[in-house]
């Protein structure tokens, strides 16, 4: 019993080191332990009476049993004055010889051992499994901690930890040095005020409220929140400043100073056009608008065909809201008005003219490639099967669309022809230069044709009913303007259409008679395009002819194209070669534009050859250049020094003989063989220029690694003399720019950040550029 | 001024490159000719100039200490004295100016550091230091944090000090040494750098408890000097005539080699733009070094300057101010042939083209050998040619060791591994 007690009290104890330590670990144990002492109470106190009951029995035990009851009594004693003599003992302070470490009472009955403090713990449930496998281990391990390094030794440890440290702190600085050597230009010092005028919160920050009526305003001021000293502006200004960087400040003002420019620009022109009277003007600009806007339904049809669509509709709605009411016809009040006065104003009858004029535009059906193709689709649904030509389907349809009438005039078939011109060429590569040339002459002349034409088939509808051969030559008419190259075939029906429309009306008839004729021939040749064709793209689906024969001349015309009239009414549909060959021919004998360049050129290189050769007829350029390096090469020769001349005290005169000291000659070894010796037509001087080699460099300096690196630091001048100012000051720019009288401070931790910040502003705006 | 207006058509105006170089050539000799950097020289002093310090808020400023203990406040645009104070008994070792530039601090052979108010006592009053700390040995260098009221001395070994205490906040030593300089980096202001008399050069972090590093030399270091832009070099200025710049990260062998000087070298300040430094040595001269490049690029003597003891680079970058054995301290300016002053626009325009010009044709022989040219004083020119011999007999018996000996066994040691004997860590 004795023995738990003391136990129980180095627990407590060794619980009260363990808090102050603070280990956690050990701290658990205690605490599990320390739960304990009510349950050990009870243990003792069966235990008390269990060897109570056995105290009977046994009598050789008398001094322990005596011990055991005047303890007991003790207790009873001490129950009844109503102390606690454990919680006593408890809570008594550590003796001052007791270590923290070693728990070593004086009075004990010896060390106490893991395994003691373990017993306990085995039995308590709370404890987790890991920390008595940990105690475990603890126990059996019987290793001796190391002893702690040299002094020495730990100091260079601690050492090298902090030049790592130190080291990588300064590593930050890397890319800030880096950048600074590469830099064009360096400004000192680092954070420079920009230039100007200081703002007044700065000037005004050392001054202080002095009058009661300053004051007074700054209590009010103060009162409301206001700023008064250093930042001038109010918190919620503040915040605005900083949401906006200068830079995107100045993008954004420039955009918007460009709108309200635009803006501006716009509304000027628009007065200035609406003062303009002229109502042909305002008539023009309107068709301009009105085909501006159909141009855009057709790109919105490309690009949105829904968005095109809407707009389409939008269109037909108003159409059919004019047919509906019939608003702009002659039917309001306003016109019956207007056409009482017509007779005799003139102001009156134009507009009722304009009104019509309103009326047709707002009636009029809209063509466009999707109505088109829905209009195909719909044919395409309604007679896939048979294969007639169109214009039986046409015929069928009865008199033709009056609508029509307005349509054929001068500016669509001027565009169609525009369009099948490319093509033409593409069709034909060998005979695309020639039709080229002839285009420009040809073009106003087919339009002619064709609106000679159109007004024919006016004529033609108005009086005949047969609307087949009328459709037929329309379709002529297409043929003609899209597709010029054509086979053979196409050529003939050409030639006819031609003389048709020279004919006029008395050829008519003819022209007819020849149509229903060839038509045999030529059905398989418009069978051929089922495909109608309206727009350009429907010009590409058409299948590529394999040669197009290019049109005459328009010089030549009148004969060939008779002959031709003549002779292939009864020609055979074949290519034979000799005919090629004739054609080819003909073709060479055409006289070309004077556009042409190289036809001229032989002619004209002689002409000069033969001009120069007569300015500089009497120059002998290779005898003087001859003379010239013969001359060079005796002054490079070593000369010949005559010593026979009679000198200071010797006789002289005529008939003398040199003395024979004097006889002979002084010759120097031959010079080293001219480099120009096998070059006729070279001199190389062998003079070197001494004064000259003084001011070159003779080899290459150090930073560079070939010539070409080094000359081409001198390729560019750097004065004004050879550059504009601009690039004078860019290329001059210096290295370094210091400001007077400004103190240069050290680099800041402030650089690094705004060097941080650069770094990313700039990998953010190469990524949006990429991203562009 | 007329506006004319210019064709630039290149074949109006021929011969660009010949005229250009003829430019070039003339900008060159009228560079050597405009060259007088020597500006004035402030006498006072009745020993030695042994220590300079700028202020660190005022470029007009400046402050010298010299070896009969006494401290004068010059200003450098009236070129005289404005203030004259006993500091110390014996030399003054070191003096700095507080960051904020409202007091300095000197170290003197009596053992103290005394803190002194920048501002003239008033009339009648006496001069009197706002603090004096004793110390128990002689300190040797001084040098103050650039943004706190820190600053660090050595001698015996390295303190740093906390301006409201009397006592070091922090001791550095290593071995038995005695330490000539001590260094604060001012980009990194928390390291230090400090030369020992053992031919080392020892760094610090302040905030560790341990010294970082050692590189020990062939030959004792006499001071060093952190670049201001770039925050791991500095600069050492050692006995054996040269200078070595090294990274702080790689102390196994220095960047940069600079030679040129023919005797010790005394003191070192790197220029304000981190891009040259000037060197103050034993030989009565003063060098100016492009931190990269291996010689200097200028060299400053007089008839009557004798040994340069310290050496500071004015805050402005225009100017270098030397002082010397022999009482004075000198005006220099950093770039000899520059135009004090305001410049016109047009003025400008005109050096700055001539100075490209220069750059663009340095390596015509012509332009390199007028450039280069510098007079010398006879004994320097003939000291440096002896070295110059010296040197080549050395590489020339290298060459033979390695020629007769087996291949390997002598390696070749460059120039910059040569003089650093090894890093401890």
């Amino acid at each position: 019993m004795a023995h738990v007690r003391v136990r129980c009290s180095v627990i407590c104890i060794m619980a009260k080191v363990s808090k102050k330590k603070g280990s956690k670990k050990i701290k658990k144990v205690v605490m599990s332990v320390e739960e304990q002492p009510p349950v050990n109470e009870e243990e003792e106190e069966e235990a008390g009476m269990a060897g109570a009951e056995g105290d009977i029995g046994s009598s050789g035990e008398d001094e322990g049993e005596d011990e055991r009851k005047r303890q007991k009594l003790l207790q009873a004693i001490s129950a009844l004055g109503g102390k606690r003599k454990k919680a006593l003992g408890e809570r008594s302070e550590a003796a001052v010889d007791m270590s923290e470490f070693s728990v070593n009472p004086e009075d004990g009955p010896g060390k106490v051992q893991l395994s003691d403090l373990m017993g306990t713990l085995e039995k308590t449930p709370a404890v987790p499994a890991k920390t008595r496998k940990l105690l475990e281990n603890l126990q059996r391990n019987k290793k001796t901690v190391d002893s702690p390094l040299s002094k020495q030794e730990t100091e260079r440890i601690q050492r090298g930890m902090a030049f790592q440290k130190a080291a990588t702190e300064v590593s930050r600085w890397d890319s800030v040095i880096t950048q600074n050597q590469r830099a064009e230009q360096l400004l000192f010092p680092l954070n420079q005020e920009p230039a100007g005028p200081r703002p007044i919160e700065r000037l005004v920050a050392g001054w202080k409220a002095q009058t009661p009526l300053e004051q007074e305003v700054f209590a009010l001021l103060s009162a409301n929140k206001q700023p008064f000293t250093d930042p001038i502006l109010t918190p919620a200004e503040e915040a605005s400043v900083k949401a906006m960087s200068l830079e995107e400040a100045k993008i954004r003002r420039a955009e918007l100073q460009k709108a309200r420019a635009l803006q501006s620009y716009y509304e000027a022109k628009a007065r200035r056009e609406k003062k303009i009277k002229s109502k042909k003007y305002h008539k023009v600009q309107n068709k301009v608008k009105r085909k501006g806007l159909l141009k855009h339904i057709e790109q919105m049809i490309k690009t949105d065909p829904a968005a095109a669509m809407q707009e389409l509709n939008k269109m037909e709605l108003a159409r059919m809201q004019e047919r509906m009411s019939l608003k702009h016809q002659n039917s309001s009040k306003w016109a019956k008005s207007k056409a009482i006065m017509a007779k005799y104003d003139e102001e009156a009858r134009k507009a009722m003219q304009q009104q019509l004029e309103m009326n047709r535009e707002l009636t009029q059906k809209l063509v466009t490639p999707l109505n088109e193709e829905e209009e195909e689709e719909e044919e395409g649904a309604a007679g896939e099967a048979d294969v007639l030509p169109d214009f039986v389907n046409d015929a069928v349809d009865g008199p033709p669309n009056p609508w029509m009438k307005g349509k054929l005039t001068e500016e669509p078939t001027k565009e169609q022809v525009n369009d099948a011109a490319p093509e033409a060429a593409s069709v034909s590569a060998a005979a695309a230069e020639e039709e080229e040339e002839e285009w420009a002459a040809d073009k106003t002349e087919e339009e002619a044709l064709l609106r000679e034409f159109d007004c024919r088939r006016k004529r033609h509808q108005a009086q005949e009913s047969d609307t087949a051969g009328s459709i037929f030559q329309e379709e002529m008419t297409e043929a003609a303007a899209e597709d010029s190259g054509a086979s053979d075939c196409d050529e003939e029906a050409r030639s006819e259409f031609r003389s048709i429309s020279r004919g006029g009306e008395e050829g008519f008839k003819a022209t007819e008679a020849v149509n229903c004729a060839d038509r045999t021939d030529e059905s398989a040749q418009l069978e051929e395009r089922l495909i109608r064709i309206r727009t350009v793209e429907d010009l590409e689906r058409l299948p590529h002819e394999p040669s197009a024969e290019p049109r005459d001349p328009p010089t030549t015309k009148a004969q060939p194209s008779e002959e031709k009239r003549v002779g292939k009414s009864k020609k055979k549909k074949g290519i034979e070669l000799k005919e090629v060959l004739t054609k080819n021919t003909n073709i060479i004998k055409v006289p070309l534009a004077p556009t042409g360049t190289d036809s001229e050129d032989p002619e004209a290189k002689v002409d000069q050859k033969g001009l120069i050769k007569e300015a500089f007829a009497g120059d002998d350029v290779i005898s003087d250049f001859l003379k010239d390096k013969r001359r060079q090469e005796d002054e490079g020769k070593p000369k010949v020094i005559d010593l026979t001349l009679p000198g200071w005290g010797e006789w002289g005169g005529l008939g003398l003989k040199p003395p024979k000291r004097k006889r002979r000659k002084v010759r120097s070894a031959p010079p080293p063989p001219r480099k120009d010796q096998r070059l006729p037509t070279v001199i190389i001087t062998e003079k070197k220029n001494a004064s000259i080699s003084l001011h070159q460099v003779h080899s290459l300096p150090f930073p560079f690694e070939n010539h070409a690196q080094f000359e081409s630091c001198f390729r560019s001048p750097l004065g004004r003399t050879w550059n504009t100012e601009r690039t004078v000051k860019k290329v001059t720019k210096p290295r370094v720019v210091t400001q007077m009288g400004a103190i240069i401070d050290p680099m800041a931790e402030e650089e690094l950040l705004r060097n941080k910040d650069a770094v990313a502003r700039e990998t953010s705006s190469v990524n949006s550029k990429k991203s562009r | 001024m007329l506006k004319i207006p210019r064709n630039y058509d290149p074949s109006l105006h021929p011969f660009e490159l010949s005229r250009e170089y003829t430019r070039a050539l003339n900008a060159t000799k009228l560079e050597r000719v405009f060259a007088k950097p020597f500006l004035s020289s402030l006498d006072g002093h009745r020993d030695g100039v042994n220590c300079l310090a700028k202020h660190t808020r005022s470029l007009s400023t400046l402050l010298s200490g010299s070896c009969d203990g006494v401290v004068k406040v010059w200003n450098l645009t009236k070129r005289e004295c404005v203030r004259t104070l006993q500091a110390h008994e014996g030399f003054v070792r070191g003096m700095v100016v507080r960051y904020c530039g409202s007091s300095f601090f000197t170290i003197g052979d009596d053992k103290t550091i005394k803190q002194w108010n920048m501002e003239a006592p008033g009339y009648g009053e006496e001069e009197e230091p706002l603090n004096t700390i004793l110390g128990k040995t002689v300190f040797t260098g001084l040098d103050h944090h650039q943004k706190k009221g820190v600053f660090a001395t050595c001698g015996q070994q390295v303190d740093i000090w906390d301006e409201q205490r009397s006592t070091p906040i922090r001791s550095f030593s290593w071995g038995v040494d005695s330490f000539s300089s001590v260094r604060f980096n001012p980009v990194e202001t928390e390291l230090l750098g400090s030369c020992a008399s053992d031919r080392s050069i020892v760094l610090y972090d302040m905030r560790e408890s341990t010294p970082l590093k050692k590189v020990i030399m062939t030959m004792r270091t006499n001071t060093l000097c952190w670049n201001p832009m770039e925050a791991y070099f500095f600069t050492c200025a050692n006995e054996d005539y040269n200078l070595y710049t090294y990274d702080m990260r790689y102390l196994e062998k220095p960047c940069k080699v600079h030679m040129d000087h023919v005797s010790a070298v005394l003191d070192v300040d790197y220029s304000p733009t981190g891009l040259e430094f000037v060197s103050a040595s034993f030989d009565k001269t003063v060098r100016i070094f492009p931190k990269d490049a291996g010689h200097s690029r200028e060299v400053y003597h007089t008839k009557r300057m004798q040994h340069v003891i310290c050496i500071k680079w004015s805050a402005d970058n225009k100017y270098i101010l030397s002082g010397s054995d022999e009482m004075n301290i000198r005006l220099w300016k950093a770039n000899a042939a520059e135009k004090l002053g305001v410049l016109a626009p047009r003025e400008r325009e005109a050096v700055n083209y001539s100075q490209k010009l220069k750059e663009k044709f340095q390596h015509y022989p012509q332009i390199k050998r007028i450039a280069r040219h510098r007079h010398l004083p006879k004994n320097i020119y003939h000291q440096r040619n002896e070295l110059r011999v010296m040197k080549e007999a050395r590489r020339r018996k290298e060459t033979n060791v390695r020629k007769h000996s087996k291949p390997g066994s002598v390696p070749v040691v460059s120039e910059k591994e040569k003089h650093v004997v090894s890093v401890v860590d």
